[in-house]
């Protein structure tokens, strides 16, 4: 029960971006388009997990005053070795990304739970918390890319989906969508309706 | 021992650091000759990419053999430079250096049809990195005949249009050359026409600094080809 807890809380009563409000940043970056929101989530997924594994592992020889460093070298570690993989096995993929695999390293997501969680608890339990909040994140950042990309360029996956006809009534692509500010608005919409659902979420 | 003295936490720096080093170093190079080679692959994937035929990363190096049949490095008087392999000259090196000193690749493609085309590199700075890209011309050495751009870090949906078909293809049909001199494609916000009289393709939206990233690229790039593309007319 507590394990079920651990990996599905993030999901939507403690997700990280949506109630924590953390990992904003990339939230806003790689949503304009869905593709590189999910290659997003799932490295991010596999950089939570691992790190919040390796560090669970090392928490009881860590020395207390260089804690954050020796997180960060991990993560930094991590990181690399993620972009030299997909650099040798997926070219394609890790030329879309580009500059965002790097960025995974300031994600607040990860630090937070390797300060928050994997400090403190077993490797199991922190392997699931990393996925748990990994997907958490990449779940409101598929949201976030759904919707911005349907609305902004009228494709997803890069496949148009309004039809040509729509065009020629006179619609027209929101430009404004592709811009960085609408994903805070889109993020504040799913905030909006994931309390309205959570009445315990809500402040008085 | 001591978990938070100093010599312990030293230590624990340091044998961290050793670890993480040369667990990085030896992904590093074992992953060299994998990655390298996926790096030609796509550069010949960009080059068949500004003459119109598509590539996949499991046949590009096939069909580069077919459809490249000679590639050569001219100076900007258009003489032969010899020894030199033209896939090999770092373009991001070249573009630097006084028009005089450059080395120009040049990349010959035979069409199905028996077309040749010239082919050569261009290379740029966009808002956030590098962009690059190559410009394929007719064998009058003025009609574009195809473009391809591509960048490292440009904003999606804004300054990373250019890698898309749409703005690519703008620039198919126009010239180099207006009344004998060259003056390379412009690129333009709607309603905006270049001073000098060139010809010139709509800008991306949103994206103004990648699009004049794109206008000096082709610029410092293409000119001193100058002589080289005269040099096809005959």
């Amino acid at each position: 029960m507590k394990n079920k807890e651990i990996l599905l809380g993030p999901l939507s009563k403690n997700n990280p971006v949506i109630v924590q409000v953390l990992g904003i940043c990339s939230a806003l970056a790689v949503t304009s388009k869905l593709e590189p929101s999910f290659v997003m989530a799932i490295s991010v997924i596999a950089v939570v997990a691992l790190a919040n594994v390796i560090i669970s592992l090392l928490r009881n020889t860590i020395p207390n005053s260089i804690r954050i460093i020796v997180q960060l070298v991990v993560v930094a570690a991590l990181v690399i070795i993620v972009d030299q993989v997909l650099k040798a096995f997926a070219y394609d993929v890790s030329k879309q990304l580009s500059v965002f695999v790097g960025l995974i390293i300031t994600n607040c997501i990860v630090m937070g739970r390797l300060e928050a969680f994997a400090l403190s608890h077993g490797p199991w339990e922190s392997f699931l918390d990393g996925v748990g909040n990994g997907v958490g994140y990449g779940l409101i950042l598929i949201i976030v890319g759904f919707f911005r990309e349907l609305l902004g360029s009228g494709t997803l996956f890069g496949f148009q989906v309004i039809p040509q006809i729509f065009y020629d009534w006179g619609y027209q692509n929101n430009g404004l969508m592709i811009l960085p500010p609408m994903a805070l608005i889109v993020v504040a919409c799913i905030i909006w309706v994931h309390r309205s659902y959570n009445k315990d979420l809500q402040e008085k | 021992m001591n978990k938070q003295g100093n010599t312990y936490t030293i230590l624990y720096a340091s044998v961290m650091v050793i670890i993480v080093a040369a667990l990085l170093a030896i992904i590093s190079v074992s992953l060299k000759p994998l990655q390298q080679a996926n790096i030609e692959i796509d550069k010949k994937k960009q080059i068949l990419n500004s003459v119109n035929i598509a590539s996949t990363s499991k046949d590009a190096v096939e069909m580069y053999a077919k459809y490249i049949t000679d590639s050569y490095v001219v100076d900007v008087n258009a003489e032969k430079v010899e020894g030199l392999d033209a896939f090999n000259v770092e373009v991001a090196a070249e573009v630097k250096k006084a028009e005089a000193e450059r080395k120009l690749p040049v990349f010959v493609a035979q069409l199905d049809n028996g077309d040749k085309k010239y082919i050569l590199p261009i290379y740029g700075a966009g808002l956030w990195g590098p962009i690059w890209g190559y410009i394929s011309v007719d064998a009058d050495g003025n009609t574009i005949y195809g473009a391809y751009f591509a960048h490292q870090g440009e904003t999606p949906g804004l300054g990373a249009e250019i890698e898309k078909v749409v703005f690519q293809s703008q620039f198919v049909g126009k010239h180099l050359f207006v009344d004998g001199e060259m003056k390379p494609v412009a690129v333009m916000k709607v309603g905006q026409k270049p001073l000098n009289g060139a010809e010139y393709v709509d800008a991306v939206s949103g994206g103004t600094i990648t699009s004049k990233g794109v206008q000096d690229m082709i610029e410092n790039s293409l000119l001193p080809y100058n002589a080289f593309l005269k040099s096809l007319v005959k």
